[in-house]
């Protein structure tokens, strides 16, 4: 690692103004950016904190009853608190990495990092949920703009993630074993007003919704209804854990066994 | 360099440490505590995890400056005051859980965390929760089952992955 100056800010405020300094970042758990600080892919000068600042961390619900995720909270709490009023949210939290992982890694620096091959992309896109930061809400479908690209200007801190509680919904993870990122997940999510497909480690594009599955399924909730459906290998990620054919093929049968999944 | 205090095994520290200097490093290399190894330095193998506030991370992956204050526990705060074994390293060695033991420290603490949460895991419960764990000598039988014996649970079903299991 390059060396740094590392702040610890306890609130939002001294946060946004350590980030208003050249060359500095959010620290959210480290789990990816720490790695990266370590091949020396990045080098900030200055590394900004957020695990110390309270009012980022913890899951509450809202009067409409979405579920709110502070932007610094662990994948453990949201596994932990999120169970009984979103339990496809909670199990794709506790499914995250491992146990070490999920207690330092954090909703908010899964998203600003946008990893093409990260689990929360698929339940944010997939919940049509709100990503909420110091200065404005930003819907999930315009947050994600390509591969490790996000809406997010340049020292923006995602505060709140607000999810909308679906009827039924269920996350399908065809995990790469040996880093424990999705080969391809599915998040399958049906609300009254249609039914959302969100797809991770699939595309060269990142995270994606899949309009035709979203438009049978809203017809007709069963894995039978996307039986005659099929995706293009074209945009899709080919490396040495699976060709671009193998994962297109993978997300029919995860968005399958997602609707199965979510009964 | 930023002063850097926390608690260690129960005691009081404290070090001059860099924005870079990782947990893994102030623990070794700061207050030599060479017991936490440091397998991969990438956070795949598990073998440097302590517990912060209680809870089960990779230290080399955690920067020493985020534990401002902060409880930290390490293999070397797992021993009985009295210097006897703990409950699961005295597991770890009736079961065989170990055979080079560069695994074993961050074993030992995911095992610690585990049952903390979940006194009496099941076997897949254990496999699942040790996901983040490597051992490089690929056993993994005997650690399973010696978390298993530790939890209080009957492991005689599992075998004799060893010569020396004290069943």
């Amino acid at each position: 690692m390059y060396a740094f100056e590392l702040v610890r800010p306890a609130t939002l405020d001294e946060a946004m103004t350590a980030l208003g300094a050249e060359e500095a970042q959010a620290l959210g758990g480290g789990q990816t950016l720490i790695p990266t600080l370590k091949q020396r892919l990045a080098a900030p000068a200055k590394l900004v904190c957020l695990s110390g600042i309270a009012e980022l961390r913890g899951v509450c619900i809202a009067d409409d009853g979405a579920v709110c995720v502070g932007g610094a909270t662990p994948h453990a709490v949201v596994a932990a608190d999120a169970a009984a009023h979103y339990p496809a949210l909670a199990a794709l939290a506790g499914n995250i990495g491992d146990p070490a992982v999920r207690n330092r890694g954090t909703i908010g620096g899964s998203l600003a990092n946008n990893d093409p091959s990260a689990c929360y992309p698929a339940a944010a896109l997939g919940s049509g949920a709100t990503i909420r930061t110091v200065n404005r809400d930003i819907a999930a479908d315009d947050f994600f703009q390509g591969m490790f690209t996000t809406a997010l200007e340049d020292g923006e801190i995602i505060t709140e993630v607000r999810f909308p509680v679906p009827e039924r919904a269920a996350y399908q993870k065809f995990e790469q074993p040996a880093s424990r990122f999705a080969l391809v997940g599915v998040f399958v999510a049906k609300y009254a007003s249609g039914v959302r497909v969100a797809v991770t480690g699939a595309s060269e594009g990142g995270v994606f919704r899949w309009a035709e599955a979203e438009a049978a399924l809203s017809a007709d909730f069963s894995a039978g209804a996307i039986a005659g459906l099929s995706l293009e290998a074209d945009m899709m990620i080919g490396d040495l854990h699976g060709s671009p054919e193998y994962r297109a093929h993978l997300v029919k049968v995860l968005t399958g066994r997602a609707v199965t999944a979510a009964g | 360099m930023t002063k850097v205090t926390m608690t260690v095994n129960g005691k009081a520290v404290s070090g001059e440490v860099e924005g870079r200097t990782l947990l893994s490093q102030f623990l070794r290399e700061g207050l030599g505590l060479t017991g936490t190894h440091v397998g991969c330095d990438t956070s795949q193998c598990g073998a440097c995890v302590v517990h912060v506030n209680g809870q089960d991370v990779k230290s080399c992956t955690t920067f020493a400056l985020e534990c401002e204050g902060a409880e930290v526990r390490t293999i070397e705060g797992m021993a009985n005051p009295d210097g006897s074994l703990s409950v699961i390293q005295q597991a770890f060695q009736d079961h065989h859980g170990l055979q080079c033991g560069f695994c074993t420290p961050g074993m030992v603490m995911t095992a610690a965390a585990l049952l903390a949460r979940n006194p009496t895991p099941s076997e897949a419960e254990i496999r699942h929760y040790l996901e983040g764990n490597i051992c490089r000598c690929t056993g993994y039988h005997n650690i399973v089952k010696a978390i298993l014996a530790a939890s209080g649970q009957d492991v005689s079903h599992l075998g004799h992955g060893d010569a020396v299991a004290a069943e």
